[in-house]
């Protein structure tokens, strides 16, 4: 037996931080227990996301793998894991005023999330399939609850029933694609497969191919890309709208964490994925964009809008190799910043009696509340990518990836596409600006936690555009440490 | 003839009884019992061929929890007869049923033949053959090398039950809203 554990390589130094977001997600749920403490939940969130952070950069730089090559620590994950920490964070500081007003700050709701994010990190560490499966499982069955949990609203509950039976319905797919490659190669360890691949690709190209597309189909319904994505704007209308920021960004970024890490390390030898994604890219951002120029309802214009930033990202997929990677882990960080903002802002609005976050809610905001109305300004001019914003920066660097290798059509495509978003941006800032209220507007009321995540956020969304350089080394240095 | 053949036979005659009475019976309480003889008769195939493990986790998983499951819901729906599920289908239905069950014999019959069998289990997986299927074999896997995806399987059952409390749990309403007037929570939307 003891040969056994030695060669299994148990280490539970690669899961300190998942390990903590575990064990503070227990005391949350014990804390919900008990109405006299359940109002410390939100505070013992963050300290264990707080304390996950910092055990996650404690990391950086340290590669290992453990627990029968299960689990690798490479600094790719540990730039995921401490991406979907600080979205976690943001999004504690922006739903705590909303949820009191809804009735739903409950003890479940931080646990859920915590184990949420638990998912998305064992996802992000992972080099086995099974291991991915279980964390994409981990991450969505909390993500289904927390879509459904305000039960007063149909909306809510529509979005819970909508977004569990497509998840179910994803998983099916992955797994069975997961199933194929087993069937092919034997293993499910993506090491192996690499390792092994021309012999699986002789043998059993049927089952391969077949495979690849499965799990591809997968994570695509995951990451809400176009074929795939009927379900993201009714399930983001309907859920919570501080559960709807968090969808936005930290599962987009699991599952693209996962899609990097199987596609461009573990089958980037197959050559027609390139193309594959090269569609899947175009649709995904015109398609998004499109829809969104139609839209009434700001919560479902930003759905259709994360649509088409999934596009922008599949783009870095298309192109593959390190600066790609380098290039979507920028952007998937920057989309954070600025999506969990403009977020955070309706967040805010909603909080306000009836609002529904229509777009003629929005009008006379200037006059009611002129800085909370320039920092909306802020992150839309950085969700459709004017400088000095990250937003800028982080199309320029995805798209000049893909022009130096030769992507001219898809770049010039995905240029086109950020002309057509600027319009839909551009008419939230005019409706708040420059349109009349009709009756006396109300104004919305802002609180310290709301303040802290618009801070936060904007912060994040003008210094890491003026200040790139530092951004752009740590996702340099975000490489698979799977040689 | 020794007892290993006559145990297969009875086994066998048995699971296909069972399965043939489970469609040809009008009251599907009946048909669900029919189908735990047969998997019962099956289990009984599995544990002969030396996989003990899968025998019995046939009996425990398909036998009994799902089995459960099935005998619940005819109960809930308080189906007597087959009647009760509606109106026959229509003759198209009858002989697309009877054509599909044709095709999957005759898929099987196929496949059976073509298989070329192994004369005994070859290391899949990298067990070792000599106990493939046991349950020290499994077991000793999956708590070595399948330990971690073990673990997040438990965390998975643990927060898809916290989660199926939440949803099902009654609304609080003392706990609506601690805050002034005009942040009154929304009320019921009726649409």
């Amino acid at each position: 037996m003891i040969d056994y554990v030695s060669a299994l390589s148990i280490d539970f130094g690669l899961i300190v931080p998942e390990i903590t977001v575990l064990v503070t997600s227990f005391v949350v749920m014990m804390l919900a227990c008990s109405k006299k403490v359940s109002s410390w939940s939100s505070t013992v969130t963050l300290v264990g996301y707080v304390l996950a952070l910092w055990f996650t950069t404690r990391q950086w730089g340290h590669q290992g793998s453990g627990f029968a090559d299960m689990v690798t620590c490479d600094n790719f994950g540990i730039v995921f894991k401490a991406i979907f920490i600080v979205a976690s964070i943001i999004v504690v500081f922006l739903g705590h005023r909303y949820l009191r007003v809804k009735g739903l700050h409950r003890g479940e709701y931080y646990a859920l999330m915590l184990v949420s994010t638990l998912g998305m990190m064992v996802m992000a560490n992972s080099s086995d399939l099974i291991v991915l499966f279980l964390g994409l499982e981990i991450m969505s069955v909390p993500l289904y609850v927390m879509a459904g949990m305000y039960r007063r609203s149909l909306e809510s509950n529509e979005a819970g029933i909508k977004y569990f039976f497509m998840g179910a319905f994803s998983t099916a797919f992955l797994l069975l694609g997961i199933a194929f490659i087993f069937g092919a190669s034997g293993t499910t360890n993506l090491r192996s497969i690499v390792t092994d691949f021309s012999y699986i690709a002789n043998s059993f190209p049927v089952y391969l191919y077949a495979g690849v597309a499965l799990i591809l189909i997968g994570f695509g319904f995951k990451v809400g890309t176009v074929p795939f994505h009927t379900w993201v704007p009714d399930v983001y209308q309907g859920a919570p709208t501080p559960v709807t920021a968090f969808f936005s960004v930290a599962p987009k970024a699991a599952g693209f964490a996962a899609l990097l890490r199987v596609f461009v390390y573990g089958f980037s030898e197959v050559t027609i994925l390139s193309d594959v994604f090269w569609v899947l890219a175009v649709l995904t951002m015109t398609v998004g964009n499109l829809l969104a120029l139609r839209q009434d309802n700001v919560k479902r214009m930003l759905a259709y809008s994360s649509i088409s930033h999934a596009g922008y990202i599949l783009v870095a997929l298309v192109v593959g190799g390190a600066d790609a990677v380098a290039a979507a882990i920028f952007y998937l960080v920057a989309y954070t910043m600025f999506n969990l903002g403009g977020f955070g802002v309706v967040t805010l609005l909603e909080t306000r009696s009836g609002c529904k976050s229509e777009f003629n809610e929005l009008r006379g905001l200037s006059k009611t509340n002129p800085y909370l109305t320039a920092t909306l300004a802020l992150f839309m001019f950085a969700l459709s990518g004017f400088p000095p914003t990250v937003g800028f920066i982080g199309k320029f660097y995805i798209f000049s990836a893909a022009m130096q290798s030769g992507f001219v059509w898809l770049t010039v495509i995905g240029v086109m596409n950020s002309f057509v978003s600027v319009y839909y941006y551009l008419r939230v800032i005019k409706t708040s600006f420059f349109d009349e209220a009709e009756g006396t507007p109300v104004p919305a009321v802002l609180s310290p936690t709301i303040i802290i995540a618009l801070v936060i956020t904007a912060v994040g969304t003008l210094g890491l555009g003026l200040f790139p350089q530092q951004l752009l080394q740590l996702s340099q240095a975000a490489i698979f440490g799977m040689p | 003839m020794n007892l290993d053949t006559v145990i297969f036979f009875a086994a066998a005659v048995v699971a296909v009884f069972g399965a043939t009475m489970m469609i040809a019976q009008k009251n599907p309480i009946a048909s669900a019992l029919y189908l735990i003889l047969s998997l019962v008769a099956q289990a009984i195939l599995y544990v002969q061929l030396g996989g003990l493990f899968l025998g019995s986790i046939l009996i425990v998983v398909y036998a009994g929890a799902i089995m459960v499951l099935f005998l619940f819901v005819i109960m809930l729906l308080n189906l007597r007869s087959s009647d009760d599920l509606g109106p026959p289908p229509p003759a198209l239905g009858r002989f697309t049923k009877y054509a599909f069950g044709i095709l999957l014999s005759v898929e099987l019959i196929v496949i059976v033949k073509a298989a070329r069998m192994p004369s005994k289990a070859t290391g899949v997986l990298g067990f070792p053959v000599e106990d493939f299927g046991s349950v020290k074999a499994v077991s000793t896997q999956m708590f070595t090398t399948y330990v971690y995806p073990l673990e997040l399987t438990g965390i998975l059952m643990l927060i898809a039950v916290v989660g199926a409390v939440v949803i099902a749990k009654k609304e609080n309403n003392a706990q609506v809203s601690d805050d002034s007037g005009s942040d009154r929570p929304a009320k019921k939307q009726v649409s």
